[in-house]
């Protein structure tokens, strides 16, 4: 995997002239501050009022306003709660649907069985399923169950992720056979082998998963927005939606509440940016 | 093998009790034959994906035959899938996707492939901090997004707005043209996901190996030789995987124009998908709905189908 010791110190192709390493950075910084203005302005426009948002010239600096918005967010959609149901149910459904793919993965790298070419097939077949396809069916199965408004009903129709199971086949098929030939030969049954044996050694892949899962169930909105309809179980891409729909539509409270949805994915990415990028290359360089 | 279903359940938790004796396990399960136990593993995910995927595209499948007669559905064969042809609504969503898709993907793809470029330039530092930059807004929330989005593109006193006249340029109606809601989609899907692409990319520059580059060099080429001559064909199989993702991605675009322009102004920016979710959740045309969804499924397989022959081609070379 990694190259030789011997070709690495030279690394570098020749030093290039200063000309050009300033012009790399010129695009850089452009790109940089392309990608990062909308961010500056959420931070920005929560610290102000919403009236003062839209004066020419628009704040450059924050004002005095973060408390008073985020009380305001507090009042009119209940925000604490409203970030403790996204947490919980995000953490459920990552914890669930991790675990659920390992196995799958799993099973299906290593077992040959009657259905597994059925299986895999339903796997690849989700992945270019557009959502919208099944959300009529899902939606009336839901309203049948009585589900509507449950957290049950926003975890579980999703919690078998084609991604994540393909994910871990990939990182299980280069497991060795040999390994766990020689666990079962020490008397391990096949649920402790994978627990003990198998599963530490594709920390990485579960690592990335987790994360992409959680991100995913974090920013979920079409789902989450026809399952709940009652204020104290909604999520916070719902209850930021309910903003943008009222008449008088207060801006800085939106931005501040954008601004607090986004920021634990931020941290995520921050903290865990290596499996995040190992998890975008699953398909891409192994396939 | 009836019993074997809540076991796996069970386990994790016996699994962090710290070591276990071996000897601890039931002697049966050791003897469990190997189709069992795979059933074991991937049988909780197929009763998953039978209740929350096969059954309702079944039932969609059959929902695209009916129609909403006096309150009863009839089945009315393909009679839906004909209405698609005389619909202008949704020939313009198809014709949104193909300009999206000539337009966009292209454009993306390049400027994601320049900055992994730059980003791969070995005297770089902080390459984790420019990468991070250039991947959050892939990350952001959606509907943080678009709000930061429709603030920003207002018409009266949006910051888009107020710079441009002070550049002394006109007013420009960012979301309520439709030259410039198409532009403003454009432009916003772009943002979102390039550094997301540049990222792809730069992680299969990294794979590839450094003598790579010395051997280009030594052989006289300057960088920007090393890259066409040598470098940049290499990246070919994961240049395509950014490609096909993205016209996928671009197939069923939804988020976006959703939440920017619910496809509006007219039919400026209305996709298939969205489109769907107009005529099914709000029109209650369930019918309908799905046999759009159904066109769209077989419009991604067949032009997936396509991309992933060229891919394994590109991958055998």
């Amino acid at each position: 995997m990694s190259p030789r010791p011997a070709t690495r110190p030279g690394r570098a192709t020749r030093p290039g002239p200063a000309f050009g390493r300033a012009a790399v950075l010129a695009v850089l910084t452009l790109g940089a501050v392309l990608s990062l203005v909308p961010f500056a302005w959420m931070l920005i426009a929560s610290t102000h009022s919403s009236s003062e948002l839209f004066h020419s010239p628009p704040p450059f600096l924050p004002g005095g306003e973060l408390l008073r918005n985020l009380a305001h967010l507090q009042e009119t959609i209940g925000f604490g709660r409203v970030m403790l149901n996204s947490l919980g149910i995000a953490a459920v459904h990552t914890a669930l649907s991790a675990l659920l793919s390992a196995m799958c993965g799993y099973g299906l790298a290593k077992y040959r069985f009657r259905g597994r070419g059925l299986l895999l097939g339903v796997v690849l077949a989700t992945m270019m399923i557009p959502l919208q396809v099944l959300l009529v069916p899902l939606f009336q199965m839901m309203a049948s169950l009585g589900w509507i408004d449950s957290y049950q009903a926003v975890i579980l129709p999703f919690l078998a992720n084609s991604f994540g199971i393909l994910l871990m086949r990939q990182g299980f098929l280069d497991f060795p056979d040999e390994l766990l030939e020689s666990a079962r030969i020490d008397g391990a049954g096949e649920l402790r082998t994978f627990y003990q044996v198998v599963l530490p050694c594709v920390r990485p892949q579960l690592g990335a998963l987790v994360i992409f899962t959680f991100m995913g169930q974090w920013n979920s909105f079409i789902w989450p927005l026809l399952m709940l309809n009652t204020q104290e179980n909604y999520t916070v891409p719902v209850a930021l939606n309910t903003l943008t729909g009222l008449s008088h539509v207060d801006y800085s409270g939106l931005m501040l509440g954008s601004l607090l949805a986004t920021l634990p994915l931020m941290l995520l990415f921050l903290l865990f940016q290596r499996q995040f990028v190992a998890g975008l290359l699953g398909g891409a360089l192994k396939g | 093998m009836t019993s074997s279903l809540p076991v796996p359940l069970r386990e994790p938790d016996r699994a962090s009790a710290p070591a276990p004796a071996p000897a601890a396990a039931p002697a049966r399960r050791r003897r469990r034959s190997p189709r069992t136990a795979a059933w074991l593993f991937a049988g909780p995910t197929a009763v998953l994906f039978t209740a929350f995927f096969a059954y309702p595209l079944a039932a969609s499948l059959y929902q695209s035959l009916t129609a909403r007669r006096d309150g009863v559905d009839v089945f009315v064969g393909l009679d839906q899938y004909r209405r698609m042809l005389h619909d202008p609504a949704f020939l313009h969503s198809l014709a949104n996707t193909g300009l999206i898709l000539a337009v966009q993907v292209p454009v993306m793809i390049g400027l994601a492939l320049v900055l992994a470029v730059l980003l791969n330039q070995s005297w770089l530092r902080f390459r984790a901090g420019w990468r991070a930059v250039f991947f959050l807004p892939a990350i952001t929330t959606l509907v943080a997004y678009a709000v930061v989005f429709q603030v920003l593109l207002r018409t009266d006193g949006g910051l888009a707005d107020q710079l441009l006249q002070a550049l002394g340029a006109g007013p420009v109606d960012w979301l309520n043209s439709p030259t410039w809601a198409r532009i403003s989609l454009i432009g916003s899907v772009t943002w979102r996901w390039t550094g997301y692409n540049a990222v792809i990319l730069l992680a299969g520059l990294q794979a590839i190996g450094r003598d790579q580059y010395e051997a280009a060099a030594l052989d006289g080429a300057g960088t920007a030789r090393t890259y066409s001559g040598v470098i940049l064909p290499q990246l070919r199989p994961v240049v395509l995987f950014c490609v096909i993702t993205s016209t996928i991605g671009t197939l069923q675009l939804f988020d976006e124009n959703y939440v920017l322009t619910r496809g509006g102004p007219g039919d400026a920016t209305l996709t298939p998908v969205v489109y769907l979710y107009k005529v099914g959740f709000q029109q209650l045309d369930f019918g309908y709905a799905a046999a759009i969804a159904w066109v769209v499924v077989l419009i991604i397989a067949a032009v997936s189908l396509l991309q992933f022959r060229l891919y394994g081609r590109e991958r055998r070379r």
